[in-house]
């Protein structure tokens, strides 16, 4: 290989891994951020988008030039060469992928567990209230005890019971008995639902929450969250439920604190005066 | 010990099956009718299937569900999943370029059980018709073709049923043909043939066959269980009855999952096969080729729990699952190296086999980037059961293994049939099918992040334009069709006369007459210990060299089999 060509190969490396790291960094695929957990998935995001657009045009640049450069041209006869393998290359694209691959891993390893998802269920806010046997049942989804950047302890998380069902969420705030069909969380508080379906199965998706977890009949999960902005975001079943799948939908409120009391005191009152 | 067929003892065999058109009707033991039989009925499944699918892109020009009812839309949509799945890719990938092509490259005169052989592809068509005919008796099934229960056993009983019978037919047929391969190629390779000079569509056959063989049967003992609880009101997964419906989806996706290595790695080895003849190349990395395809199918027993990473799985089982699936990229990877590598300085005859070829490279390459985002645990959770999802295996199965069967009708036709395609409307064809598919496929991907779930038929307004454009991408596709069965009907009567070898490839089929003679060869079969030689010759790029010198090779190794 001749120093030009060599030069050449090198710098346009280069050139693909700036671009690589700026369409990552710079092309927004996602909604807003709106709990803690999105702000770590949109760092993970951005690594994967880069490194993924780096192997894509990379890939996709090899492909096109090969097939311009080394097109049979009118008239030519004759075989190309006789190239069986090389040892070394073909060592350098085992190594490519598997360095790739070890660095995406233990990076999205990192991400999980600032997410929680390793954490043990038991800092659930939820166990308080629950016998030993049950919490024995219940699945985590991410984030179960989910730590936020301020460091708050988990039992002040608010607890909530969701119940799915075709083709409704319904919330329940065991503090003030309040049984909802729309979501109202106050903003930076961590939040702990336990959700179980009565029918088949559903999935509590808030994409701006970046969480997803299926809500099952006979097997209670769990979902912690912290929301970080106000306002109202789409809860969405993910998981094919029947003929009106599309239309389950719900909302979730983040409000301010004085907001989410004033709504708390308003229809926990009408909660217990009718029951 | 391999044993030499000696070639026509079979006047008997030849009259009893009919000849001309009609034998492509009829119960035929020949391979390479029932390559075409498996071929052209999966091709009129994809018609349907894609059929369905123009329906749902219809649905969703607009945010409300306004085109068909609503149970009708998830009827169409399970319909579409399981046809193009079971009735078109599977068969077409395994079953048509299998039946037709394994028997030569082994050097055989038919495959191992030609009966048995017959016996899976004449399980197709009925088991096909069933499922279709369902949607006319009381509504087909409706819980997508994964059939998730409970919603599987709460949705009308007929339809679901029927479903499973189609499901496990197709299953049997597919397990009839697994062991079929695995036999022709461990034990009816001509004398003198290593497993090491096979042709890599036998060791992508042979790993797949091996998935079909230990695999498919946990689907059929699942949905028998699941019918169970349709008919007998067991409470295998019904959790009113105490069942457990997350066992259903681990068992389901330790089928499920290989089988989307039983889409895609027999595509692998049809481009190992295509792209070598048309670049003047050997083969690159044939032995890393091999050992990576063993690879694929360890692994691809060892990932079906990332389809669950939201079903509610302890966390240990989620990182040994992400780590799993994330090592498949891989021997994947190395894969796609080394066909841009056999490219590299090649003489690449740019013609429709090539383009849709190089059109799955550069498709897959997007799938699998967006596979290995999807089964990071953290990743998953949001993109998980999105159009984001959606996006991501349409490029797997749709601009991997459909654009490679394109290809490959592309590159074999001419062995087929004895003509050539008319390759200016082969390349319409792929301008076609890789905008549209690109165009249908590619914003879905940002639909899925920003919030769109998958199987709905209604939908936020703000996804409208993408919807849109999707939905032109997909009419775009539709359209492609025509060109391309324009080509292959028409061609099939008025194309130019092929001759034996219309490409000068090395690879056994092309050293018979096109289309071949009933047991493939007149004489001996060749013995191809090089099927990749190009270039050693460069005077003169014939075979005639290779081969012959290759037959005294054969004599010696004979001789070292008998010692």
């Amino acid at each position: 290989m001749s120093k030009s060509t060599a030069a050449l190969a090198i710098g346009s490396i280069i050139t693909l891994c700036l671009l690589g790291i700026w369409i990552g960094q710079n092309v927004n695929f996602l909604p807003v951020d709106a709990s803690t957990n999105a702000t770590v998935y949109d760092e993970l995001f951005k690594a994967l988008f880069s490194i993924g657009s780096i192997l894509f045009f990379g890939m996709v640049g090899l492909v096109v030039y090969s097939l311009v450069r080394f097109r049979r041209k009118p008239g030519e006869k004759g075989d190309g060469l006789a190239i069986e393998d090389n040892l070394p290359l073909e060592i350098l694209w085992t190594a490519i992928p598997t360095i790739v691959i070890l660095f995406v891993g233990l990076y999205s390893y990192d991400i999980y567990d600032r997410m929680g998802g390793m954490q043990s269920l038991q800092t659930s806010a939820h166990h308080d209230h629950q016998e030993m046997e049950s919490i024995q049942k219940i699945w985590g989804g991410i984030g179960s005890g989910s730590i936020d950047s301020t460091n708050k302890n988990l039992k002040d998380s608010i607890p909530i019971e969701v119940t799915a069902m075709q083709f409704a969420f319904l919330f329940h705030y065991p503090e003030g008995d309040i049984l909802s069909g729309e979501l109202h969380v106050p903003v930076d508080k961590p939040i702990s639902m336990r959700m179980e379906s009565k029918d088949v199965i559903h999935a509590f998706w808030v994409p701006e929450f970046r969480i997803k977890q299926d809500v099952i009949p006979g097997q209670p999960t769990i979902l912690n969250f912290t929301p970080t902005k106000t306002g109202k975001y789409p809860i969405i079943c993910a998981e094919l439920c029947g003929p009106y799948h599309g239309g389950m939908r719900s909302t979730v409120v983040v409000e301010n604190e004085n907001d989410y009391q004033a709504w708390h005191e308003k229809n926990s009152k009408v909660s217990v005066t009718s029951s | 010990m391999t044993i030499s067929i000696p070639p026509s003892s079979s006047d008997q065999s030849k009259k009893l099956q009919p000849e001309g058109w009609l034998r492509y009707f009829s119960f035929s033991l020949d391979h390479k009718v029932i390559g075409i039989q498996y071929l052209v009925c999966g091709f009129i499944f994809y018609l349907i299937g894609g059929a369905l699918a123009s329906a749902i892109r219809i649905e969703l020009v607009s945010p409300i569900s306004d085109f068909m009812p609503r149970d009708v839309y998830n009827q169409v949509l399970t319909l579409h999943g399981t046809i193009m799945i079971f009735l078109w890719i599977v068969p077409v990938v395994n079953g048509a370029f299998g039946n037709y092509l394994i028997p030569f490259y082994v050097g055989a005169r038919d495959m191992a059980f030609p009966r048995l052989n017959a016996v899976a592809f004449w399980m197709i068509p009925p088991a096909g018709l069933l499922l279709i005919s369902s949607y006319f008796i009381n509504g087909a099934a409706q819980s997508g073709w994964t059939a998730y229960p409970p919603l599987s056993i709460t949705t009308p009983a007929a339809g679901q049923l029927i479903w499973i019978l189609s499901v496990l037919l197709l299953g049997g047929s597919s397990i009839f043909g697994g062991i079929n391969f695995i036999a022709t190629i461990l034990k009816l390779r001509r004398p003198g043939l290593r497993l090491m000079q096979l042709p890599m569509y036998c060791w992508a056959i042979l790993g797949t066959s091996i998935l079909v063989v230990l695999s498919t049967p946990v689907l059929a003992g699942t949905l028998v269980l699941l019918s169970f609880d349709i008919v007998a009101h067991t409470g295998f997964f019904n959790p009113t009855l105490g069942g457990n419906v997350v066992v259903y989806q681990h068992l389901f996706w330790f089928y499920s999952h290989p089988a989307v290595y039983i889409m895609v790695l027999p595509a692998f080895g049809l481009v190992s096969e295509i792209l070598p003849v048309h670049s003047r190349k050997p083969l690159f990395g044939y032995t890393t080729m091999v050992y990576s395809i063993m690879a694929i199918v360890v692994l691809g027993f060892l990932v079906w729990a990332h389809h669950m990473f939201t079903s509610g799985t302890p966390p240990w089982m989620r990182l040994f699952f992400t780590i799993a699936t994330s090592f498949i990229a891989v021997p994947t990877g190395i894969k796609f190296f080394n066909w841009v590598a056999t490219l590299w300085g090649g003489k690449i005859s740019i013609n429709s086999a090539v383009l849709f070829s190089c059109g799955f490279i550069v498709n897959f390459v997007l799938g699998g980037i967006t596979g290995v985002a999807l089964a990071q645990v953290p990743f998953d959770v949001h993109a998980h059961d999105t159009y984001f999802v959606v996006a991501h295996f349409h490029y797997i199965v749709y601009g991997g293994s459909v654009f490679v069967i394109f290809s490959s009708i592309y590159h074999w036709y001419p062995k087929f049939t004895g003509r050539m395609l008319n390759d200016s409307i082969g390349k319409l064809h792929f301008a076609l099918t890789f905008i549209g598919f690109n165009l249908c496929f590619a914003p879905q991907h940002w639909l899925g992040l920003n919030g769109m779930p998958r199987r709905v038929a209604e939908y936020d307004p703000q996804f409208i334009f993408f919807n849109q454009i999707s939905s032109v991408g997909a009419l775009i596709m539709a359209i492609s069709t025509l060109p391309f069965l324009w080509n292959v009907i028409n061609s099939a009567f008025t194309g130019p006369l092929a001759g034996d070898n219309p490409w000068s490839a090395l690879t056994p089929e092309w050293l018979t007459s096109s289309p071949p003679p009933i047991e493939n060869w007149e004489g001996e079969a060749p013995l191809v210990s090089k099927p990749y030689g190009y270039g050693e010759n460069p005077e003169k790029p014939n075979l005639t060299s290779n081969i012959l010198s290759d037959q005294s090779n054969s004599d010696s190794e004979e001789d070292e089999v008998k010692k």
